[in-house]
């Protein structure tokens, strides 16, 4: 079943800002999915309208079944998590919590029941009279986590919930979401601009770019095959590498050097290849490859450089012994994609 | 250091000195009278009579400033929310406002063209502003309070703007009605700029509303109601009863002094909110 269908929606904002330009993505029951892109891409924004907290400029919203469109938040049975937390300041964690469920005329019993699993849950049991203000970053991300979960809401909504938090336990709380939601069996949205984020917790990822979908895939699918130069260079670290190409349709050339490729294409091309796809070779095959600095990250070691007057990147692994000056490096041709130079569409071979 | 020397305790060691003598205004010479000053201030049927009226002022004065001023903050925050403009607004409301108040208040009042007057003459209320207790009461509370509200209104309006947008919406996910909202959330997030506003409002009424007493009553005091702070000046000065005046100066004085103690005690609770 379905929880979520979002049908072309478009969001324009008064001031004009054409900010969410006609998006249909579904979430299954159950599903993470997390809307991934860099800032200003409308991520936000979708998800708000999703909540109920912008208006639809055009297109459907259908939780559980029944158009959403016109109905207050409080009305669509969904629970947000905000980046900065959003507690309310003057209340309890206990009161935070169980704000949500008194308004809705849950019974007291009820909500002392869910209050403490949800807490039991997320660890918070023992600051359940302290204020917001008496605890920490982490622990006030989980209460607000908490006031989302004592719900029990059709679908979560998270926007960049975890940008606040230092860089530790950030892994850590990511982990966590995943958990939870896991158990929970909820449907949820996550957004971020954070690529690694987004590729660790999504069932499935939908990439958004100046209001649009780019590609809506699971994150195995969205690594290896980007359906645009935009999605291979935003997913990934380091970033996928692009250089400019020439094919004949037997060959594949890039500064003068070339190999052996055959491709129903010809002409200019955009080419990307992973770092971690490329090797240093010894002997004559391969390109001609200039090392400029290394970047040593513990485990791997980035090598930069460049072919031709082509900036390039490669990973490899730290045990290595590094590498210096003019050395060869080669790939296999199954881990070369083409794109279209001026649409930037992946060109499938 | 000096200043607050010379222009607070100095004063102040004077008033409480004399109050305890009772002063010939003619000759100069005084005769210790120990308590007698505050006991004739305080026993006075007129002296009570303004107290309660005093009391009756304040009370309204500053109520009825909160409750417009939040009312015209949350009007004007919904409008602005999100908007960089609403400190330029404020600027000017702080600017122009009061004084501009003050001046078309008393204007509304005026026997021969106040727009106030007439209207409620329509309802057979004929309005004599300076010569019924009641109606120069009466237009005293409205003028005083016309003259508060834009200070209320400021202070709600950055109060209401620095509640984060986020903490607003949350509500809204929680709780589908507005009213309940803005008393369960709103409201006792204000309740630090409410407390302050309070106790500067009765600060206000009961000792900055000299001046538009005096407009109002015309220097003729005569039947018109008025505040202890003018019954002091009235005494004093026009009385020339310098021991009684500074007798019921000295009241006011530790009235003073418990509204400062209140506000420094709110401005030690307010830490507790971030
Ligand atoms: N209230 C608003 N009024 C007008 N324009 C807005 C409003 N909110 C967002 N926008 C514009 O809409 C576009 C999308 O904004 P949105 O907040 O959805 O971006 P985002 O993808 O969430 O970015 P970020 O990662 O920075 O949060 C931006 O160009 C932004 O300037
Ligand atoms: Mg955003």
């Amino acid at each position: 079943m379905t929880t979520l269908k979002i049908k072309n929606v478009k969001k324009v904002y008064p001031n004009g800002a054409d900010a969410v330009k006609g998006v249909s993505v579904d979430v299954e029951d159950g599903e993470l999915v997390v809307f991934v892109g860099p800032s200003g891409c409308g991520k936000s924004t979708l998800l708000r309208m999703v909540a109920g907290l912008e208006s639809v400029t055009e297109g459907e919203i259908e939780l559980a079944g029944r158009i959403v469109n016109e109905l207050e938040p409080a009305d669509r049975n969904i629970a947000m998590v905000f980046q900065n937390y959003a507690l309310y300041p003057h209340m309890s964690v206990r009161k935070n919590l169980a704000y949500g469920l008194k308004n809705r005329k849950t019974p007291q019993a009820e909500i002392d029941t869910r209050v403490s699993e949800a807490a039991e849950l997320l660890q918070i049991a023992e600051f359940l009279d302290r204020k917001p203000s008496q605890l920490s970053g982490g622990q006030r991300q989980r209460v607000a986590m908490g006031r989302a979960i004592v719900r029990h809401p059709a679908i979560f909504l998270f926007d960049e919930p975890l940008s606040n938090l230092d860089a530790k336990l950030r892994n850590q709380m990511r982990l966590e979401i995943k958990k939870l939601q896991r158990r929970l069996k909820t449907a949820a949205i996550y957004v971020t601009h954070d690529q690694v984020e987004a590729m660790t917790l999504a069932d499935r990822i939908v990439v958004l770019n100046a209001g649009q979908i780019e590609q809506i895939g699971t994150p195995a699918e969205i690594y290896s095959n980007p359906a645009t130069t935009f999605v291979a260079s935003f997913i990934g670290a380091p970033p996928m590498n692009m250089l400019e190409a020439t094919t004949t349709g037997e060959s594949l050339e890039i500064d003068g050097q070339s190999i052996p490729y055959s491709v129903k294409h010809s002409g200019r091309v955009q080419m990307g290849l992973r770092p971690e796809r490329i090797k240093i070779v010894n002997g004559e095959a391969g390109f001609g490859f200039d090392v400029t600095v290394l970047e040593d990250l513990g485990a791997t070691r980035l090598v930069h450089g460049h072919i031709g007057g082509q900036e390039i990147t490669l990973a490899q692994d730290a045990d290595l012994p590094a590498p210096s000056g003019h050395i060869k490096i080669g790939f296999q041709p199954d881990d070369v994609l083409l794109f279209d130079e001026a649409t930037g569409q992946r060109i499938l071979t | 250091m000096g200043i607050i020397a010379v222009f607070f305790l100095w004063p102040a060691a004077e008033a409480i000195r004399s109050s305890f003598f009772l002063e010939d205004p003619f000759f100069g010479n005084a005769t210790f009278v120990g308590l007698d000053n505050y006991r004739v201030a305080l026993t006075g049927s007129d002296y009570q009579r303004t107290a309660w009226f005093t009391a009756v002022f304040t009370v309204i004065v500053s109520l009825m400033s909160l409750a417009l001023g939040l009312m015209l903050a949350v009007s004007a925050d919904r409008v602005l929310r999100g908007k960089s403009t609403y400190k330029t607004l404020l600027m000017w409301v702080y600017a122009i406002a009061p004084p501009v108040a003050g001046l078309i208040g008393v204007m509304l009042f005026d026997q021969h063209i106040g727009p106030l007057v007439e209207f409620v003459a329509l309802f057979g209320w004929e309005m004599r502003v300076g010569v019924n207790y009641w109606d120069t009461g009466i237009a005293m509370i409205i003028v005083s309070t016309w003259k508060q509200v834009p200070y209320c209104f400021i202070f709600f309006l950055s109060g209401l703007q620095s509640i984060p947008t986020s903490v607003k919406e949350a509500a809204r996910v929680d709780c589908r009605s507005e009213t309940r909202r803005f008393w369960t959330i709103t409201f006792p997030l204000l309740a630090p700029t409410t407390f302050f506003l309070l106790i500067l409002n009765i600060t206000y009424a009961m000792f900055e509303t000299f001046g538009t007493i005096d407009l109002i009553v015309k220097d003729q005091p005569g039947n018109s109601p008025v505040t202890l702070v003018y019954k002091v000046y009235r005494d004093g000065f026009r009385g020339n009863d310098l021991g009684g005046s500074s007798a019921q100066s000295v009241i006011l004085m530790l009235i003073v002094l418990a509204l400062t103690i209140a506000q420094f005690r709110l401005i030690e609770r307010r830490v507790h909110y971030n």
